[in-house]
């Protein structure tokens, strides 16, 4: 076997990496928690396309059969639909442990980057599939949604037909976003992912800012192979077990039928991880200063967006391998204001 | 490179032609490709037929003090029978971000669920994020039968 495909090397790299040892490790599982999930996202999601159908008057169908009449049908829905949820939270904790951590400093700039954009693109993921039932609130969720695309200046509008193909949400949005959600992201995504996975290998494990001259003693690092697998491989089991009670107990709506003429159901909210900017825009006025409201809300939060993605080219600081409070403090910020405003948006 | 070598006369006029052969035809290739899948992207426009009025059912069939969706080509307009007994319609869909709008009886208000909008039986947006009025319609009883049209 060895002689054909030459696997020393591989043992080799595999023995040479190792997980750094601290008070903080426990946030290294997180990247590993957030493939896993991913990968049962993979799993379940060709699972459904088996049955599913996209079209006005056979999505919210396919899915009623699905859950219905399919064997465990409702087990592969609801698993779909909680690890959406639960890979986009393991996410950001990942996100926020490298944030904190300074780990997207120097030389680690596209790792974050590449990060960065595979979390954008799992709320694409989570919009996109969010319309695939095509029930109520997933269609005024996808008309807020696109709309909001739509108040971009210039080129809001040619993005918002593009998304809908055409003015308005319709079956041809429905068709669209069935194409995003199983080919174009996926197939982003694992390219994003494969440049994430090769960079960590490569570059090892980051270490926190200040941590890092203490750590290099063989005493407090851990092997990655087998010592560190091993737990995160017994982490996904648990992980796995958590989806299992989850998707059991708590098994995903599906909710009513979509119609264009019905009026929008009280008390309708997106899913949690839009919470925040959703409960914000309800507190912007219709005027502000010389913007339409919701053009200035939207305008800020893609800012603050582009601003924490590029962070490891403007924190300069961190780079040179210096403490720096201020990042610390727009993280706790960015933390207490998405907290503060899910939960109030939560409870109204 | 050698410094002795001789660089033959023409020799940089004839890099800098292939360079922009190269790169033209390389632009070309890149528009020629790209053009027609942009093109595809962008769904055709389907022949609508205009609705200028529409029918909203009958008078009887509608409470007072409650409102209704009706449909209006492919828009939804929403029609109202106030507490006073007047018929009044307006355009649905919410000019914040486009829910539909519905009667809210209690406030005596058109409410959008969405961002908490709310509008007069006027249709002006009078509290929370909408930044305009609804498009008013007018709405005509002949005999029995409501009848909604655009407003000119």
């Amino acid at each position: 076997m060895n002689e054909r495909v030459e696997l020393d090397d591989l043992v080799d790299f595999m023995g040479k990496k190792y997980v750094p040892q601290h008070s903080h490790s426990v946030w290294y599982y997180f990247g590993g928690v957030s493939l896993f999930l991913f990968i049962i996202q993979v799993v379940t999601g060709i699972l459904l396309l088996l049955y599913y159908k996209s079209g006005e008057d056979l999505s919210f169908e396919s899915i009623q059969f699905i859950m219905s009449k399919v064997q465990f049908g409702w087990l592969i829905r609801s698993i779909h639909s909680w690890t959406a949820n639960l890979f986009i939270l393991s996410a950001m904790v990942h996100m926020f442990s490298v944030y904190f951590g300074k780990a997207y400093r120097k030389p680690r700039e596209v790792t974050w980057l590449t990060g960065m954009l595979m979390f954008f693109l799992a709320l694409a993921f989570g919009f996109s599939g969010y319309l695939l039932p095509w029930n109520e609130l997933a269609f005024f969720a996808t008309k807020v949604g696109t709309d909001i695309a739509g108040v971009v200046p210039f080129i809001g509008k040619p993005i918002m037909q593009l998304l809908r193909s055409g003015e308005d949400v319709t079956g041809a949005t429905l068709s669209r976003f069935f194409g995003f959600h199983v080919a174009v992201f996926p197939g982003i995504f694992t390219v994003l992912l494969g440049i994430h996975l090769l960079l960590v290998q490569r570059q090892g494990m980051s270490e926190p800012l200040g941590a890092g001259d203490d750590v290099k003693s063989d005493q407090k690092r851990m092997p990655f192979f087998p010592n560190f697998m091993l737990r995160d491989l017994l982490l996904w089991l648990i992980v796995l077990n958590l989806i299992a009670i989850l998707a059991v107990f708590f098994p995903w709506e599906l909710g009513k039928k979509a119609d264009a003429f019905a009026p929008a159901p009280a008390g309708i909210k997106p899913e949690w991880y839009f919470l925040f900017m959703f409960q914000t825009l309800k507190y912007i006025p219709g005027k502000l200063w010389i913007f339409d409201g919701e053009v200035f809300g939207i305008m800020l939060f893609g800012l603050a967006g582009l601003l924490w993605m590029l962070i490891p080219f403007w924190d300069r600081k961190s780079s040179r391998g210096e403490q720096t409070r201020f990042i610390n403090y727009i993280g706790l910020f960015v933390i207490m204001y998405i907290m503060i405003f899910t939960i109030i948006g939560w409870l109204a | 490179m050698n410094s002795n070598e001789e660089i033959p006369q023409g020799h940089d006029e004839r890099r800098t032609f292939l360079k922009i052969l190269l790169s033209g035809g390389l632009i070309a290739l890149g528009g020629s490709i790209l053009y027609p899948i942009l093109a595809y992207l962008k769904p055709p426009k389907q022949g609508e037929v205009e609705v200028t009025s529409v029918k909203a059912g009958k008078l009887s069939e509608l409470e007072k003090d409650s409102g209704k969706i009706v449909k209006f080509g492919t828009k939804p307009v929403i029609l109202i029978r106030t507490a006073n007994n007047e018929l009044r319609a307006f355009s649905a869909t919410c000019t914040h971000l486009e829910c539909t709008v519905q009667y809210k009886k209690d406030l005596g208000l058109i409410w959008c669920a969405c961002h908490n909008g709310k509008y007069d039986l006027n249709g002006r947006n009078v509290s929370g994020p909408p930044p305009r009025p609804l498009d008013e319609y007018r709405v005509v009883v002949q005999g029995e039968e409501v009848l909604i049209s655009k407003k000119v």
